[in-house]
Formats: C-alpha cells, sequence, structure tokens
C-alpha cells in the first residue's frame, strides 16, 4: 500500500531528470561542444601518423623514399622562413583570389542559366566542355599569354573552381517547390521579389556545397598553374624539390598544401552555420 | 464588413472595403468552365457563382479536379472553354491580382520568423521591410500568434504554422481567398481547432471565399455554399446552400439536427460521384 503510494511522485522526478538528460543531449547534439568536434578526426590524425611512423621505422625506408614524420616536421621547420614561408604565402593568395573570382564568376552564370531556358540549353554543354579539357593542356598556354605573375594561376584555380558551384547553385536555384512560386505570384511577388525572397535565400545551402567541393579543388590548381610557369609558390617549391628526392621537403609542401585546404573548407562550413542557421532544421 | 476596427491591410488593392466594389453580387463567376492536360479532361462544364463575401466549399473525391478549379479561378491557369469572372476581372493577370492563394502544406519560409513571412505579400508589394513587419504585427496580435512573432517556423507546431500560413494570405490584401484543403495535413484535434479559427476569422475579416476540401464537416462548417464534384471529368454533382446560425460554435452546429442531416446527404453524395 504504501510503496504503490509513494511510487507516484517518485516516478514523476525520475521521469524529469530523464526528460532534461534527453534535452540536454540534444542541445549537445545541436551545439556540438567544440572538443566533441575534434577529437574524432584529431584521433584518426594521430592514428594515421603513428602507422605512418611505424612502418617507416621498422621497414627502414629511406628518407628519399619515404621520409618519416618527424623529418617532415623538420624540414617544415628549417626551411619555413627561407622558402616555405613565402611559398606558403604566394599560393594561398592564389587559392584564395582565384577562388573568390570562381565565385562571382559561378553566382553570374549560375543566376544567367536560372533565369532562361534558353540560355541554359546553349551554356551548359560548354561548360561541360570546359571541364573536359585537361588543366595541365590550360596551364603552359596561360603562362605563355600572361607569363609568370599571378593572373594564369587565378584563372586556372577559377577553371578548376566553378563548376561544382555551377552545378549546385542551379540545382539549388531551381529546387524551390513549385506551389510556393505559386503562392509568390498571388502574393504580388514579381519575378526578381520571387528570385530575392525565395530562390536566392533557399539555393544558400546547395551554394555552399557547391563552394565547398571547390575548396578542395583550389590547390590544385594552384598548384598545377605553378608547375606551369612560376618563380615562387608551394608548386614551385613541388617541382624543385622533386627532382632533388628532397622528399621531406616535398612532403611538407603538401601538407602545408592540405591544411589551407581543410581550413578554407571549415571556414565555409562556418560560414554556411551563420549564414543559414535553419538549414535542416524543421524536418522531423 | 464592419472593418472599423481598421484591419492592417495593404493600401490600393482592389479590394479592401466593400464600398470599393461596385456591386455587391458579383464576386465569382465562373459560365460553362473546362480545362483538359492533354486527353484527360480535368474539369468540364462548371458553371458556379459566390456572391461578394459568400464562402464556397468544394468536395468530391481525389483527382476530380478541385484543385484544378483554384488554380483557373486564381488566374494561374486559364481554361480551355468558357469564362471565368472575379470581382469584374476576366484575364487571368487581372484574375489573379484579385486572389490569395493558400495551399495544403504551409510552405512558409523558413529563413523568415512569423513576422517576416506574414509581412511577405506586404514586401512585394513594395513597402519597406520594416515598415511592413510593423504593419502585420497588429494582426498577428490580434489573431493570437503575438507571442510567437519572432520565431522561426521550425519552432512552430503545425497549426501554428497554418496559421501564420493563413494570415500571409490574409495580408496580401485580396478580396478573394482559395484555400486549397488548408488543414488536410493537420491532425483531427488541430485541425477542429483551426476550423473554429478560421470560422471567426473570416467573420472578423469578411471576404469571399472558396474552399476545398475532402472533409465533409469543415464544408459544411466553412461554406455558406457546399458543391460535390464528380470525378474525372470534374463537374458539379450536386449544389447545397447552408443556413446554420452564424453565431453558433463549432461544437453546437455538429449538434445540430439540420447539420447532421445535410452531413449525411453530402457524404451520400460523395459516394456516389466517385
Amino acid at each position: 500500500m504504501t510503496p504503490a503510494q509513494g511510487s507516484p511522485p517518485r516516478t514523476e522526478p525520475a521521469a524529469e531528470t530523464s526528460l532534461a538528460g534527453k534535452a540536454a543531449r540534444a542541445d549537445i547534439r545541436r551545439g556540438t561542444p567544440a572538443w566533441r568536434r575534434i577529437l574524432p578526426p584529431a584521433l584518426v590524425l594521430i592514428l594515421v601518423a603513428a602507422v605512418w611512423d611505424l612502418v617507416v621505422h621498422l621497414a627502414h625506408v629511406q628518407d628519399y623514399i619515404f621520409p618519416s614524420l618527424e623529418n617532415v616536421f623538420r624540414s617544415l621547420y628549417k626551411n619555413w622562413s627561407s622558402v616555405l614561408g613565402s611559398a606558403t604565402w604566394v599560393t594561398f593568395q592564389e587559392m584564395l583570389f582565384g577562388f573568390l573570382i570562381s565565385i562571382a564568376v559561378a553566382v553570374i552564370i549560375a543566376l544567367s542559366l536560372h533565369s532562361s531556358a534558353t540560355l541554359r540549353a546553349a551554356i551548359y554543354p560548354l561548360l561541360i566542355g570546359s571541364q573536359a579539357v585537361p588543366i595541365v593542356v590550360i596551364g603552359p598556354i596561360l603562362a605563355i599569354i600572361f607569363g609568370y605573375g599571378i593572373t594564369p594561376k587565378l584563372i586556372i584555380v577559377a577553371i578548376s573552381c566553378f563548376f561544382p558551384i555551377v552545378v549546385n547553385l542551379v540545382d539549388g536555384l531551381a529546387s524551390v517547390d513549385p506551389d510556393l512560386i505559386k503562392v509568390m505570384r498571388t502574393l504580388d511577388g514579381s519575378r526578381l521579389a520571387t528570385l530575392f525572397r525565395v530562390e536566392v535565400p533557399s539555393a544558400l545551402p546547395s551554394f555552399f556545397s557547391g563552394m565547398r567541393i571547390a575548396a578542395v579543388y583550389a590547390p590544385i590548381g594552384a598548384v598545377f598553374g605553378e608547375y606551369a610557369g612560376s618563380q615562387n609558390g608551394l608548386g614551385y617549391v613541388l617541382i624543385q624539390a622533386t627532382p632533388q628526392l628532397n622528399t621531406d621537403l616535398v612532403f611538407a609542401a603538401v601538407l602545408l598544401l592540405t591544411v589551407m585546404s581543410i581550413l578554407l573548407f571549415v571556414l565555409l562550413s562556418f560560414l554556411e552555420k551563420i549564414c543559414c542557421p535553419w538549414a535542416g532544421k524543421g524536418k522531423k | 464588413m464592419t472593418s472599423s476596427g481598421g484591419p492592417d491591410r495593404a493600401s490600393g488593392g482592389p479590394a479592401t472595403n466593400a464600398p470599393a466594389i461596385p456591386e455587391l453580387g458579383a464576386g465569382i463567376q465562373l459560365t460553362d468552365v473546362g480545362r483538359a492536360f492533354g486527353p484527360t479532361v480535368a474539369v468540364q462544364g462548371v458553371t458556379l457563382t459566390v456572391p461578394m463575401h459568400g464562402h464556397l466549399a468544394i468536395i468530391g473525391p481525389s483527382g476530380c479536379g478541385k484543385s484544378t478549379l483554384l488554380n483557373l479561378i486564381s488566374g494561374l491557369d486559364d481554361p480551355d472553354e468558357g469564362s471565368i469572372e472575379v470581382l469584374g476581372a476576366t484575364s487571368p493577370a487581372d484574375r489573379l491580382r484579385r486572389c490569395a492563394w493558400m495551399p495544403q502544406r504551409d510552405l512558409l519560409l523558413p529563413w523568415r520568423d512569423v513576422l517576416g513571412n506574414a509581412a511577405l505579400a506586404l514586401e512585394n508589394q513594395g513597402m519597406r521591410r520594416k515598415a511592413a513587419r510593423t504593419q502585420v504585427a497588429g494582426l498577428v496580435e490580434r489573431f493570437g500568434l503575438g507571442s510567437f512573432e519572432r520565431k522561426l517556423p521550425h519552432q512552430l507546431s503545425g497549426g501554428m504554422r497554418q496559421r501564420v500560413s493563413f494570415l500571409r494570405t490574409l495580408v496580401a490584401g485580396k478580396e478573394v481567398l482559395l484555400l486549397d484543403e488548408p488543414f488536410g495535413a493537420l491532425d483531427s484535434i488541430t485541425r477542429a481547432d483551426l476550423q473554429q479559427w478560421l470560422r471567426s476569422a473570416l467573420a472578423t475579416e469578411p471576404r469571399t471565399t472558396v474552399l476545398v476540401t475532402h472533409d465533409v464537416e469543415e464544408a459544411l462548417l466553412l461554406g455558406s455554399q457546399v458543391i460535390v464534384m464528380s470525378a474525372r471529368p470534374g463537374r458539379i454533382a450536386a449544389h447545397y446552400d447552408t443556413d446554420f446560425p452564424a453565431g453558433a460554435s463549432r461544437r453546437e452546429l455538429l449538434r445540430l439536427p439540420e447539420f447532421t442531416e445535410l452531413r449525411d446527404e453530402l457524404l451520400a453524395r460523395l459516394e456516389e460521384a466517385s
């Protein structure tokens, strides 16, 4: 009798705490504290590094074939002020400005493709064709035309990056619910109002997906541009160091490229969170 | 029609207050309207009249061309045969200027809060964002959404979102409201609640409405006339005028013998039609 009477008030706080626990867990998932997001990739990196060093040491691999991780870092430290620092800065500028140009070009192309079916039919094959042209071939031609300066690199980075942005942005603009377009028409929305109040905001998440893919291509474009002719940059370091069997320097340069690529990617993800806080919510 | 409360509507719309309309008889007039999509005849020989501030409810089996009919009235689509007149306007563009359409799904803009969504039509009509928000704030408050005005759609319940969607439609200041199964996606409790809400909303903000629904009770509660459509090709199978006491609540209406009688009859006609 007594325990039966006593049980309801006892279960209630229990239910409450479990609810609160659930809410807290949901909060963590939504807000995700930094250490929780960083821990898994950090662990994987440490694991890869450990396997790397273990293999190199156990198999007695020569440094010029496959350097150990500490030699890569030693080379990074040793060559930073003389070679790598300025090379990273040069490549960083080529990547960043080339990427910005590609965004501007992609937005213009995507908006014009979206605005007219005729333009879409006329331009799309050309765009796809442009991706089939090997950048290795364009590089030297651009170097002949524009010289060893930054211009040919910007063009190559922009060419490598714009395509995924255009495709994703066009898809995003076109994927708005047709009923919503009808609603806008009966709410006195002009085509321009529909574009800027409905289509552009709903395309933002796809736009960011496109930019994240493009961010991965940006360093590749910059290195190809430098291969075709340059006086500085990480690509330049790579062509110099490879035939010299200076493999730890090669790896150090690649490491820097990787880090820049990841940083650009992370920056874009961060911007996306700020620009479209609604994305992925409300779909139960 | 006594809009002395000063509803926050867009200024300059063609249909704001009753005196602005020359003849109070003509709301919506369809004459022998037909529309086919390729070989499929969606609607055929539809003739109907909705008086100013009348509420027409259309019920029928799925695929009977109810939504097609709404699209035709709104001016989003034009009939192959017959003519449509909405407050004297016959061309699709002019009809579109007089009609606001609300679909089954709320389709709120997820990046705009309640005020921003409600203010959409005013911004489309050229009002500054801030002014539009201020203008709809009163209406949002009056329709019981005041404490949610800064919430984003994903923070609201389904019923709440549908209310915002209706407000957004209302704010456009159009004389004609076309509601396409507005509560079809909601659970029955929320739906009952919103039917009551819409009845009182339309009592304070009288508009000419056409409501498409598959729910016979909803049609009787919200329509001053009800038509039953038959399936392919969509034709008018039956037409009823309802005459229930205006002030009665939803529950009182549901208990009226006339109401249940008419409901049973409509259900029978609906079965015949499908």
